[in-house]
């Protein structure tokens, strides 16, 4: 068949292809009119098969290939059920994940919550051991936070209830940026991973011993049980989503380095999706519950063995069961 | 999924180009263009300072609202600084305002329109394309990969390409129809159809030469071989009933 004779014979259907795609594209489309959309499609894709098997000119085959280039953006766009997909997430997808990752959740951890709990106990033994990792500024300033007869506690302390939204708002900033750092510097063949993880670690750890050696430590803990259920294994897991990328590009396996990476990513932005989860559930305990003062340190130590033992539960024993995908 | 062959090209040879096929499950390839350095980062740099904008207005208004707008403020900065890609890429079909105004957008690898996970993966990767300063690992590496991506494209699998313009109908030259003096193949008969359809955006002394090339296989003089060819191209094409 000539050119012109094929182009003016299904002219019309490509007319009608493309002004179904501008509908779409623009989110107009009626649901009538979409009917005939993957049949069209599969038309179109045929047309340009013959129009290449044929030879005809660079022109109409450019053309074609346009169609079918936002025809193919159209039919295979990813729709994502959003809310249905959170709470399946939510219920079963991300600890099994975490467990499925137990090798570099376990890495992630241990040198997380080791560094911090050596780091405690050495500062708590040799007192000027903090010096050599925080500044005397910085010192006397956490000690100021935490200074037992102060009103409100934690970072900001002379503060309203009505600076609750300010912290909220600092919290989740600074939280989630620390924990996309820990998560994204882990492609530095997981060395930035480590080295945040470790940094982070060690502060936490030389604060706290110090804070319980000068007899701050019932305000200091107090205030950070609650939300540190969350927060602090939501870096820890940061860290184990760093690991993730860091190993595929150091032991890719059968996989080429970038198919490897690809891969990993997949699976380490879902631990990051829980990781921000977890952040937002921090900060919102650490504004608006640790830090008021109207409960007793002994109910605030319950409730955050309480939300510990939650974080634990959740992460070892939900979504063992498996439900029929619905 | 990556295949580097078409009808166009003899097989297993990459494109001259840098050009990049797909083929999709329908069995056909399509063409994407992966953008440069340049362009992608003017297109960052125009992103920036909206955002920059953004945040200014941001604060002038919220500054009003006292406390309570500080803490708004604080978690607008925040999902400024680190949603405003994603949001964008996601809802605007891989455009950010900048990609936009520049004519690029974000795809998969497979050519399909960029979701929630890849575009997270990209953005947030982009704190390690930025060391250890001014984005030299993100621009080594973009400077080094066949499809120009940076760290994060290759860990998320995607893909900045360049919109397609939209075609104009190519003028032909006035001819009458020919049949061809022997059988072409397809890459020959496709060769005289460009030939004749670029023929109004060349120069006449560059038409008649490039057509002289052409004028001992045809056994004409030369100065006959491009309405020579022009009428084979006409024959090819076929007249429309």
């Amino acid at each position: 068949m000539k050119q012109s004779l094929f182009e003016s014979r299904h002219q019309p259907d490509w007319d009608a292809f493309n002004s179904q795609l501008e509908a779409l594209e623009r989110g107009k489309a009626e649901a009538q009119t979409c009917q005939s959309f993957a049949a069209r499609y599969r038309q179109l894709c045929q047309h340009l098969a013959l129009a290449q098997a044929r030879g005809y000119s660079s022109h109409l085959i450019d053309q074609l290939q346009q169609l079918a280039m936002r025809g193919h953006q159209q039919f295979y766009r990813h729709r994502s059920h959003l809310g249905a997909q959170t709470i399946r997430f939510l219920f079963g997808g991300f600890p099994r994940l975490v467990r499925s990752e137990w090798r570099s959740v376990c890495v992630a951890s241990l040198l997380f919550f080791g560094s911090l709990a050596v780091m405690g106990l050495l500062t708590y033994l040799y007192p000027e051991l903090i010096f050599s990792l925080v500044s005397p500024d910085q010192v006397s300033e956490m000690e100021r936070m935490y200074d037992p007869d102060a009103r409100r506690l934690g970072r900001f302390s002379e503060r309203g209830s009505g600076d609750d939204w300010v912290m909220f708002g600092f919290y989740i900033m600074n939280n989630i940026g620390i924990a996309f750092q820990t998560f994204a510097s882990g492609l530095l063949l997981g060395l930035g991973s480590l080295f945040f993880l470790l940094f982070n670690g060690l502060m936490i750890g030389a604060v706290a011993g110090h804070l319980t050696r000068i007899g701050y430590g019932e305000p200091f803990w107090s205030f950070v049980i609650g939300h540190g259920a969350f927060e602090l294994t939501a870096i820890a897991l940061a860290g184990a989503a760093g690991f993730k990328l860091g190993w595929a590009l150091l032991a890719p396996g059968r996989l080429p380095r970038g198919e490897a990476l690809r891969l990993a990513a997949g699976k380490a932005i879902q631990l990051v999706a829980g990781v921000i989860l977890f952040l937002l559930l921090a900060a919102f305990i650490e504004a608006f519950w640790s830090s008021t003062t109207f409960a007793t340190p002994d109910i605030k130590y319950a409730v955050g063995a309480g939300l510990w033992a939650l974080v634990l539960g959740y992460l070892l024993l939900a979504g063992r069961r498996q439900y029929a995908p619905d | 999924m990556y295949s580097r062959s078409s009808a166009s090209l003899p097989l297993n040879q990459p494109p001259l180009d840098t050009r990049y096929q797909v083929e999709t499950p329908e069995g056909i390839d399509l063409h994407l263009r992966p953008a440069g350095l340049v362009p992608r980062a003017l297109a960052f740099a125009i992103d920036l300072a909206i955002r920059g904008l953004i945040l200014m207005v941001m604060f002038i208004v919220l500054g009003l609202l006292g406390q309570f707008g500080m803490g708004l403020g604080t978690i607008l900065l925040f999902l400024v600084t680190w949603w405003y890609m994603v949001l964008f890429e996601v809802f605007n079909q891989g455009r950010s305002p900048g990609k936009q105004m520049l004519g690029l957008r974000v795809v998969h690898d497979d050519g399909t329109p960029i979701g929630w996970a890849a575009s997270l993966t990209r953005n947030l990767l982009r704190f390690v394309d930025i060391l250890p300063f001014g984005y030299t690992l993100g621009i080594i590496s973009c400077l080094n990969h066949p499809a120009f991506k940076r760290l994060g494209d290759i860990a998320a699998g995607t893909l900045v390409v360049y919109r397609d313009a939209p075609l104009s109908k190519p003028l032909l030259a006035d001819a009458e129809p020919l049949p061809a003096p022997f059988p072409l193949s397809l890459d020959e008969q496709r060769a005289i159809l460009g030939f004749a359809e670029r023929g109004s955006q060349l120069s006449a002394a560059r038409r008649a030469e490039l057509a002289a090339l052409l004028a001992e296989p045809l056994q004409v003089p030369a100065e006959q071989a491009e309405p020579r060819l022009n009428g084979i191209a006409r024959g090819l094409l076929g007249s429309a009933p």
